[in-house]
């Protein structure tokens, strides 16, 4: 009873947030009404029983915002009229659309045969995790693992600014004049 | 490991706040002799109370255009954080509670901090409040991957998650001799993020304050108090971790956790006064290109050991 009242109020409460990223009127509020949102996301994960994923889940989540918080706003057209300002453009479409999906995915769930669960629940999820990642998963955690090293080199290369050229000169001999000195005397 | 929901509710937050006015009187009577001031050190270990009553009775500032949700819900995080990381704190074999996964969850609730801190900033809709909330999440960039890495370090020596379990994998050793990168960079990222001693930039005098410029009255009183909150816990967290639970010759288990978390209290207590505050620019690169790179060869010693 209890465990499907809050299943019910985390559900609804996701839902909720997740809506007023799109009715809010600042970039800051709307991004932690998505990491209210995602909480609420973890709750149910905690709720079924997957302790390490619920807490991760939050661990990144916030980190995430945070960040995201920091770059949304420096890209936003306009940092002036950061309040008030709108997610979305062509309201009525938008709205449509993102409406329109929800209600379809959320049919989708009743309407879908879900299967039958198989076998008993491993004692410690945690480590059923971590075996079936390391195990049958371990391929594809390690193309995950290498693509995203990638784009971070990839995309540090293309944004920075100075390269070591920059700093030390055709002979990488000279001393580095940087703008900024850092910590390491590099 | 016992667990108390009693425990959680009614004394943790009283222990803990104990403690940290224990240690702001101790810190206010020390600044009197740094100082050579001519006042009595009972008289300056008052202070700390007179400032509370002061701040109790305080009015609450408000700005121009202030976002006041998030302004008031980032200043009620950061005790709200330090609370809730304490959970999992052990008292000699006695915790609020003792989940599979204490170590994240000690970790993710610290990380709340990060939230608090830029809403706190972000709200009052003040330039010196907002730089100091950027500051902050710049200083988390920089401590919180080493932090991880030492939190995990003391994870795969024990072979468990459990802060529990960990205190019990170091009956024979504890995790300080044979970790000791992990122990060091655990005790620099506590200071950070508590924005403490010599990294607290973010509530930098160079800003008036910086997070807490625009915070007057309780609201003041209510940050600064999880500020201390903060720093008590990460304190208490090192125990468990690296030196060895309530493990100790004569004394009780839970008199030898209050008195280490105690030492380890004085330490950052120490290096606050002791180093002036660390400009970002110059904390980022130490800890990318010095920290990091230390704590992974820490953890893979520490995987070898475990796994040979």
């Amino acid at each position: 009873m209890l465990t499907a009242v809050l299943f019910w109020l985390f559900g609804v409460s996701a839902v909720v947030f997740g809506f007023l990223v799109f009715r809010l009127d600042s970039m800051a509020r709307v991004t932690f009404a998505l990491l209210a949102s995602f909480v609420f996301v973890a709750c149910e994960v905690l709720l079924l029983g997957l302790s390490y994923l619920g807490v991760v889940i939050v661990l990144m989540m916030v980190m995430e915002m945070v960040i995201m918080a920091v770059f949304m706003i420096m890209y936003m057209m306009n940092p002036a009229g950061l309040m008030p300002m709108a997610m979305y453009h062509n309201k009525p479409g938008a709205m449509s659309v993102s409406l329109g999906t929800f209600v379809v995915l959320a049919t989708g769930t009743f309407l879908v045969d879900w299967p039958e669960s198989r076998g008993s629940r491993p004692s410690d999820t945690t480590k059923a995790l971590g075996e079936s990642l390391m195990g049958p998963q371990m391929l594809t955690m390690m193309v995950l693992g290498l693509v995203l090293f990638a784009t971070i080199v990839a995309t540090v290369v293309l944004a920075t600014h100075r390269g070591r050229y920059d700093r030390f000169g055709d002979d990488l001999r000279a001393r580095p004049d940087d703008p900024v000195p850092g910590g390491v005397r590099r | 490991m016992t667990e108390g929901t009693g425990w959680a509710v009614l004394v943790l937050p009283l222990a803990l706040t104990a403690f940290a006015l224990l240690a702001l009187a101790a810190d206010a009577a020390v600044g009197v002799r740094v100082a050579h001031a001519r006042r009595s050190v009972a008289a300056a270990a008052a202070d700390p109370w007179r400032e509370v009553a002061r701040l109790l009775v305080g009015q609450r500032r408000t700005t121009v255009a202030a976002d006041g949700v998030l302004w008031r819900s980032g200043v009620v995080t950061v005790p709200l954080a330090a609370l809730l990381a304490a959970l999992v704190l052990p008292l000699g074999g006695f915790a609020a509670a003792d989940p599979g996964v204490g170590i994240v969850w000690f970790n993710a609730m610290e990380i709340l901090g990060w939230a608090a801190l830029w809403t706190a900033g972000w709200g009052p809709n003040s330039p010196l409040s907002l730089i100091g909330g950027y500051r902050f999440v710049a200083q988390g960039m920089c401590y919180e991957l080493p932090h991880m890495f030492a939190l995990i370090t003391a994870a795969t020596g024990a072979g468990t998650l459990r802060v529990g379990g960990i205190v019990d994998a170091q009956a024979e050793l504890w995790f300080v001799v044979w970790m000791p990168v992990a122990f060091v960079v655990y005790l620099i990222s506590a200071a950070a993020m508590a924005f403490w001693g010599p990294f607290d930039a973010p509530l930098g005098r160079d800003l008036s304050g910086g997070v807490v410029a625009e915070l007057s009255g309780v609201d003041r009183l209510v940050l600064l108090t999880g500020r201390w909150l903060l720093v008590v816990v990460a304190a208490g967290m090192a125990v468990p971790l690296f030196l060895g639970g309530g493990r100790g010759p004569l004394l009780p288990a839970w008199l030898w956790t209050l008195v280490k978390t105690a030492l380890v209290l004085t330490f950052l207590l120490w290096s606050r006064r002791r180093f002036p505050t660390v400009r970002m620019e110059r904390f980022t690169e130490v800890s990318w290109l010095v920290l990091l790179p230390l704590t992974i060869l820490q953890a893979l010693l520490v995987a070898l050991v475990v796994l040979v």
